[in-house]
């Protein structure tokens, strides 16, 4: 009598993380996409500079955001053991090819759209997240008179701004804060890097429709009844309105702003 | 009368496991469409003997679609273009006069190529020996009908005890994997009432010598069941996931030696 | 002087009272011995798992590259077993019954009834292992009537029920591989067989991936090597099928029985040109519902094989259904070495069918009438798709094409009570021996009889004999023994190698197989047999003066290969043909046109003919001498087979 092995040293135990760690992400996508439909908003950011500062500093959030880092990073290692593993499955490869008689395209090359939005990921993450956190983005301060409700705004001075605060003086909210919405702002009148964030999420959609279901699969979910809605889910939520959410965004921006 | 054709087949020539192999391209002159393809190649060989070359090498036995020993990747999909036959049971109407035809072995590390176009596939016995049975001696068995077993499971462990060993799935995964052959004989058990005392440590031991064998992982592309000849369904790997994980997640046993 | 060691006592008692008169092995001493299992198909793999769960060493050899693809896989219909189920009146001795009446008393009793006595502990046995039989919506199994029998004993798998029963065997054997009892020597041929003063203790195979010759030493030899059908060069059989195990071990001196009793099966896809390397059998169940037909007339044949008109053309009054007419109370439903008669006669009389004019109508329209298609497509939906994909014709619109092939062999290694043949520790079990099915095998009965000898005969008697051997000393691979026919394999390899003339392998195995079909197929003649001899002793000089053999030993050589099988394939139809030649009656598949009824039916002359044939091999180009089993009825009465 012996032990099987360890579960994670398994094909199917690595293919477990995968799934785990995908599903986590794809529900984090649902968060951030709900969280910045607040940049459709026309109020100069008030709303979304707002949220920006509860998503940073609000102690659970924070827990959670550092288990989505470590989930985008799981994710991206163990993809890159398991290629590796099938690369050395098969060391000498089809002269002749025909996947795309019996599979799909994108499901052939979630290493590739993975790639794509690593780099994607990379790219987003320097353009705002470690901007946010490192002092880079503008400041702004808002004004809302509470008798009327008419907010106004006005950029600030890093030397005008100490932390985010909010203050209630003779009946105007005086609000500082970090102005990554104008951060956003600025970074979409880049032509360059909106065509890059809408070939990302084109990834992301493909990467979705097969993902999502996929990772039901490998967790051995399987039924008659709730496939079909997973499979609906994977391809008109995770794949068509996420990414369509997302990619609407840098062209609002662009086109509008 | 039948049409005759002639066609050009590019066909992997390759001494032994120990040499390096190399497309040769051979000429097949008058071929009827009513051959199979297999007949087509005695054809072949039957010339090359002729003219005093080496008849091409590969696995057949049956002809009749059931033993699962015939091979051959055509044209890039094992068993070639048409859904739901093995190789014996393709026949030449499927091509055109004039069509060049790739022919290669199964490609996997689990299947070094001994000759030719034959492969080993005896990483598919050992599978079998880890787990892929039920632990019963001849004789001392219960009457058949004692157990009682609703048509709707038998119907479905057959689907799956229906599986000819060929190993297309694991030639027509892009990572070489072998989860729709493992899949299908836990299946069987898993479903029946005889494979319920090992269901658990059927699962850990096969996936187990599974993945030493060196097959890749599963990510789900749906290849294998597109290309089976004999139509296992991808169902069969859900459950697969199901029962390894439950067995490691909650029923971790000793497996057998 | 051959003795078939059959117990005496009553026909219902004798394996009982058999196995309690067998000495035993004691447990401990088990794993001392070792027995060679040569082929893996039901016979082989059931024995082989058997054996090895007593606690004997097994060593299984497969020519193929897995034990799971020997061509016992094939089988489609079904599994015959007197569990009554169905309450409709069947038995052991109905079943022993059917099964005696069917070979036309070719049979030996004793053997029969009990096949007929183990046919219920294999199906426990199966289902134990988890073979996925068909069942009924209450969860029991099913059965259905199959081959025109009275009642419904066959069980069955869809139509595949030959692959799960062989899968369960196998999985029984990877079970004992796993627990290091059985060593497994797949890509591996046996070419001869090893004897230490007169007793079988081992065999020498080829390794078909190296060429290595090598020899393996046991204490008991069991061939389970299926049968010989492929002498006719196109038969059901896989390509890969030989007599090669069983002729080296009859040169050897193991008897061999009733060569010429072989089966042709009446539903199968007929030939559509030279090229065709093998045919496909498609199960008789079809017969329950086609309707076997021919034109009446010579001219409308010709027309439909010109496909100037096509089947359904051909008006009402136009069409022979010759089953019918001839046989009103069985029809379509004649015994398939009946219905295969009558397919040769109205294809040799001119009204065949299809481009070669050698076939005939199975016709569903009347069924596809009648149930409606849905219904016929369940029924037999995998076989229409089977024959679709094969011919390229739409059987629901047209009639199938059909004509007999060769599927079956009845005759084998002779073999006695305890399944052992004339050499002391060699047995041959499954279709590779000749016991149970006389001159015609019943369907459903081949997988009943491979699962019979290798599940519960033939671990009883192996250890009677292994008893009795008195030592236990393991037997050395390195005697004189071995390296003599070590040496014979290795010069014979060089001979086959050395043929260098102007035709392939196939190019003889066909010539072969005309002769065989022509002169030794469905109907026989004195004439036609004299003339075969000869032909095949042409042949024979044919082959080793004119056959050219290709590349090395030491590498996968399916040409070398074959030559060795065709070679002995050769030897052994002339065997056939000489049997076939002093067996001057009919019986069985075994039709001689001298020996006919008034009506044309197989006539039996029992006063003559009551006996196993067994040849005894007496060296190169010499005659073979004929032994004599008298074949003794205590218990059933014989009589003319009638299906008017």
């Amino acid at each position: 009598m012996s032990k099987s092995k360890p579960v994670l040293n398994s094909s199917l135990g690595k293919k477990l993380i995968m799934s785990l760690t995908g599903l986590f992400l794809c529900t984090f996508l649902v968060v951030h996409l709900i969280g910045n439909l607040q940049l459709f908003k026309d109020d100069a950011g008030y709303a979304f500079n707002n949220y920006a500062y509860l998503m940073t500093h609000f102690a659970p959030i924070k827990v959670v955001s550092y288990l989505l880092y470590a989930s985008v990073i799981v994710h991206a290692i163990y993809a890159i053991i398991l290629t590796s593993n099938n690369k050395a499955a098969r060391p000498i490869g089809y002269a002749a090819s025909a996947g795309g008689a019996n599979s799909k395209w994108n499901s052939r090359n979630m290493g590739i759209l993975g790639t794509v939005l690593l780099v994607f990921i990379a790219t987003h993450m320097a353009n705002f997240w470690w901007k946010y956190h490192n002092d880079q983005v503008p400041y702004i301060e808002y004004r809302t008179d509470l008798s009327t409700g008419v907010t106004t705004s006005t950029e600030i001075q890093a030397g005008d701004f100490h932390d985010f605060t909010k203050v209630t003086e003779n009946g105007v909210e005086i609000l500082k804060a970090r102005d990554l919405y104008k951060q956003v702002d600025y970074a979409f009148d880049n032509v360059f890097l909106v065509a890059f964030y809408v070939i990302a999420m084109a990834a992301l959609a493909f990467h979705l429709i097969h993902g999502f279901r996929s990772a039901f699969q490998t967790v051995g979910f399987d039924h008659k009844k709730y496939v079909p809605i997973i499979q609906f889910l994977g391809v008109w939520i995770f794949g068509v309105l996420i990414p369509v959410g997302f990619a609407l965004m840098p062209l609002y921006f662009f086109f509008c702003k | 009368m039948s049409a005759h054709m002639n066609l050009t087949l590019k066909v992997w020539r390759q001494k032994n496991d120990k040499t390096k192999g190399q497309f040769v391209t051979i000429e097949a002159k008058g071929i009827a469409d009513d051959m199979s393809f297999l007949e087509m190649l005695d054809i072949v060989n039957d010339d090359l003997t002729r003219k005093g070359e080496d008849p091409i090498y590969f696995d057949h036995d049956c002809r009749e679609g059931i033993c699962g020993m015939c091979s051959l990747v055509i044209n890039g999909r094992p068993h070639g273009p048409k859904q739901g036959t093995t190789t014996c049971q393709l026949h030449m109407r499927s091509f055109h006069d004039g069509q060049t035809i790739v022919i290669e072995p199964w490609r996997a590390a689990a299947f070094p190529v001994l000759k030719d176009l034959a492969v080993d596939r005896t990483a598919f016995d050992r599978i079998q020996q880890a787990g892929g049975y039920v632990n019963v001696n001849t004789g001392g068995v219960p009457d058949a009908n004692t157990i009682a077993i609703p048509k709707r499971i038998a119907d479905e462990a057959f689907e799956s005890a229906t599986c000819i060993g060929c190993g297309a799935c694991v030639a027509a995964c892009k990572n070489a994997s072998a989860m729709l052959f493992v899949s299908a004989k836990v299946s069987q058990f898993a479903l029946l009432p005889q494979g319920q005392t090992e269901r658990y440590e059927r699962a850990q031991a096969m996936v187990d010598q599974m993945d030493e064998e060196g097959f890749g992982n599963c990510t789900n592309t749906g290849a294998c069941e597109a290309e089976c000849p004999v139509g296992i369904k991808l169902t069969n790997i859900a459950r697969l996931n199901r029962e390894y994980l439950t067995a490691k997640v909650f029923r971790e046993e000793d497996i057998h030696g | 002087m051959l003795d078939s060691k059959v117990p005496a006592g009553p026909l219902a008692d004798k394996w009982s009272n058999h196995k309690f008169n067998l000495k035993l092995v004691n447990p401990a001493n088990k794993r001392k011995f070792t027995v060679i299992v040569v082929g893996t198909g039901l016979a082989g793999a059931s024995a082989a798992a058997s054996l090895a769960e007593l606690g004997y060493n097994v060593k299984a050899f497969a020519y193929q590259d897995s034990p799971r693809r020997a061509h016992s896989i094939a089988a489609q219909g079904g599994i015959n077993a007197a569990k009554n189920y169905q309450n409709d009146g069947d038995s052991v001795y109905r079943l022993f019954y059917d099964t005696i009446k069917g070979g036309d008393y070719r049979a030996r009793e004793a053997n029969v009834y009990r096949l007929a006595e183990v046919s219920v502990n294999i199906i426990d046995q199966c289902v134990a292992q988890g073979v996925p039989f068909a069942r009924e919506y209450g969860g029991l199994l099913d059965n259905r009537s199959f081959g025109g029998a009275q009642v419904s004993r066959t069980f069955y798998a869809r139509g595949q029920t030959g692959q799960q029963l062989l899968l369960g065997a196998y999985s029984a054997l990877n079970r004992q591989i796993k627990q290091g009892k059985v060593e497994v020597f797949n890509r591996h041929e046996m070419l001869d067989l090893v004897k230490i003063d007169g007793h079988a203790k081992g065999i020498i195979t080829r390794n078909l991936i190296t060429g290595e010759i090598e020899s393996h030493a046991a204490h008991a030899v069991l061939l389970c090597t299926g049968g010989y059908g492929n002498v006719y060069f196109l038969s059901t059989n896989a390509m890969g099928c030989s007599v090669t195990a069983a002729w080296r071990a009859h040169k050897r001196g193991a008897f061999f029985a009733n060569p010429c009793y072989t089966q042709i099966h009446p539903t199968c896809i007929p030939v559509t040109g030279d090229h065709q390397s093998k045919l496909t059998l498609m199960s008789e169940s079809l017969r329950n519902d086609g309707r076997v037909w021919v034109p009446k007339t010579q001219e409308i044949a010709k027309k439909l094989q010109k496909g100037e008109i096509k089947a359904s053309d051909v008006k009402e009054d136009d069409r022979d259904y010759f089953l019918e007419r001839k046989y009103p109370s069985f029809g379509n439903l004649v015994p398939r070495d009946v219905a295969s008669r009558n397919a040769k006669e109205a294809v040799d009389d001119g009204r065949g069918v299809g481009k070669t004019g050698v076939a005939v109508y199975l016709d569903f329209a009347e069924a596809i009438g009648r149930l409606g298609e849905d219904s016929v497509r369940a029924k037999y939906g995998n076989l229409f798709d089977m024959y679709y994909q094969i011919t390229d014709e739409n059987p629901y619109k047209q009639p199938m094409r059909i004509y007999p092939a060769v599927h079956y062999t009845m005759g084998g290694i002779w073999v006695d009570y305890n399944l052992m043949t004339t050499v002391p520790g060699l047995y041959a079990l499954g279709e590779a021996n000749f016991s149970d099915h006389g001159a015609n095998r019943l369907g459903a009965s081949a997988l009943m009889q491979g699962l019979s000898d290798g599940y519960f005969v033939i671990p009883f008697t192996v250890g009677d004999y292994l008893a009795k051997l008195g030592s236990f000393a393991p037997v050395d691979a390195n005697h004189p023994a071995f390296e003599e026919a070590r040496k014979d394999v290795v010069e014979k390899t060089n001979q086959l190698l050395a043929l260098k003339g102007t035709q392939t392998v196939d190019d003889i195995h066909k010539k072969l197989g005309h002769i065989m079909w022509e002169y030794c197929g469905m109907a026989r003649t004195a004439e036609g047999l004299t003339k075969a001899i000869g032909l095949i002793q042409d042949l024979k000089k044919e082959f080793w003066s004119d056959v050219k053999v290709l590349g090395e030993n030491d590498e996968l050589n399916a040409s070398l290969e074959k030559a060795g099988r065709v070679a002995d394939f050769i030897e052994l139809g002339e065997l056939m043909v000489t049997d076939a030649l002093q067996r001057a009656e009919s019986c069985g598949g075994h039709f001689r046109l001298e020996s006919q009824t008034e009506e044309g039916e197989a006539k039996r002359n029992d006063e003559e003919y009551t006996y196993v044939s067994a040849w005894e091999y007496k060296g190169d180009n010499q005659a073979e001498v004929l032994h004599k089993e008298e074949l003794i009825f205590e218990n059933v009465k014989l009589t003319q087979r009638s299906y008017k």
